[in-house]
């Protein structure tokens, strides 16, 4: 829910939503705090104990996964990008006709 | 198709003010307006095209006159400025002579086709959305005479934005839209930046405005006449505003 107050008339406070920054500043911090957690002993369980170096890199593994995950679907629109090579032909044909049709409605360019 | 008698007078009362920013166009600017011309008396709705052109050297203004006098002083209105002086201000000054309540934004040079004002306007009304926005990046859109890099570079930008900014359009740096009279004129005022990420911004700053945005998939055919530009220097540009919108919106 968007909150508007006016302030001195046309100065206006807006609550309406964090700015992105902050929305990724926020939901970073709150994946640090728990890595750390674990990390750090905080968190005490035999699975983390036995796991512990995966825990250590988990941030470097979802950064790698991450990475891939962009390459791939950009590369899958780049190649699947549409051509357009009818519009392209339609619209050559259109040019030759305006040309045709305005020059002999006497208009010279 | 039953409409009700205040459906069709409001229907009938829309009018469509095309902005046509210009410079240099004297090759492309008969054939667009001929398009538009072609596709808009077919459709049956009212427009009218305003050019504005920033002082062209090349003859635009004259092929302009030429072409108004050949359709007409109410369906061509000529809004030319001395100078060169920035897309936003353009705009603003074509929307100060505008008559329609709806303004269409499009680029002189043929990429943009007249032939989907006739499905953004429809879609518009379908849904009553404040902004219709066309789109390469969606199916049924694309782009004609792009190479993988210039390709490459748009999708991985797109991508970047979409994740940071998640501005609730795919394509932000479009410039084929149409928009009611008074969000367009709310949208210019709360833009800050120039050139064409100001495109960018407008579609961001709509979002954060709580405006309904819809989209018309479109196909781009990259300028047949006169060179494209994209260099190092708007992909910095572009970089530069994409930091500025994901920190201050």
């Amino acid at each position: 829910m968007s909150q508007t107050i006016s302030i001195f008339g046309s100065f206006r406070l807006t609550f309406r939503e964090m700015t992105k920054l902050l929305e990724w500043v926020s939901v970073l911090s709150a994946f640090f705090a728990v890595w750390y957690s674990l990390i750090g002993g905080y968190v005490k369980h035999p699975l983390i104990e036995k796991n512990i170096t995966l825990v250590l890199v988990s941030p470097i593994i979802f950064v790698l996964l991450f990475g891939l995950y962009a390459v791939t679907v950009i590369l899958y629109r780049v190649f699947t990008f549409n051509n357009c090579e009818e519009a392209a032909k339609e619209l050559q044909e259109e040019i030759k006709e305006a040309r045709r049709d305005l020059q002999e409605k006497g208009l010279r360019w | 198709m039953a409409a009700t008698a205040s459906d069709s007078e409001i229907t009938k009362s829309d009018k469509y003010s095309i902005l046509l920013p210009t410079y240099n166009e004297r090759e492309n600017l008969p054939i667009i307006i001929w398009l538009i011309v072609k596709f808009l008396d077919n459709s049956g709705y009212d427009y009218e095209v305003i050019v504005i052109d920033d002082g062209s050297p090349d003859g635009t203004q004259d092929i302009a006159k030429q072409l108004q006098k050949l359709y007409g002083s109410n369906k061509i209105v000529l809004r030319h400025r001395e100078k060169k002086l920035g897309l936003g201000t353009a705009y603003m000054h074509g929307i100060k002579h505008a008559t329609g309540n709806f303004i269409i934004i499009m680029d002189a040079d043929l990429s943009h086709h007249p032939k989907f004002i006739p499905k953004f306007i429809e879609l518009q009304r379908e849904h009553d959305y404040d902004v219709v926005s066309g789109t390469r990046y969606q199916d049924g859109g694309g782009v004609y005479g792009w190479d993988f890099k210039r390709k490459l570079i748009s999708r991985g930008a797109n991508f970047v934005t979409q994740m940071l900014l998640r501005p609730g359009a795919s394509d932000l740096t479009g410039s084929f839209r149409l928009y009611k009279k008074d969000v367009l004129q709310k949208l210019i005022d709360s833009c800050v930046s120039k050139g064409y990420v100001f495109q960018m911004e407008m579609i961001i700053r709509a979002r954060q405005l709580e405006y309904t945005i819809g989209e018309v998939p479109i196909t781009f055919v990259d300028r047949v006449y006169g060179e494209s530009k994209l260099g190092g220097s708007e992909i910095i540009q572009f970089a530069k505003a994409l930091l500025y919108l994901f920190a201050t919106t």
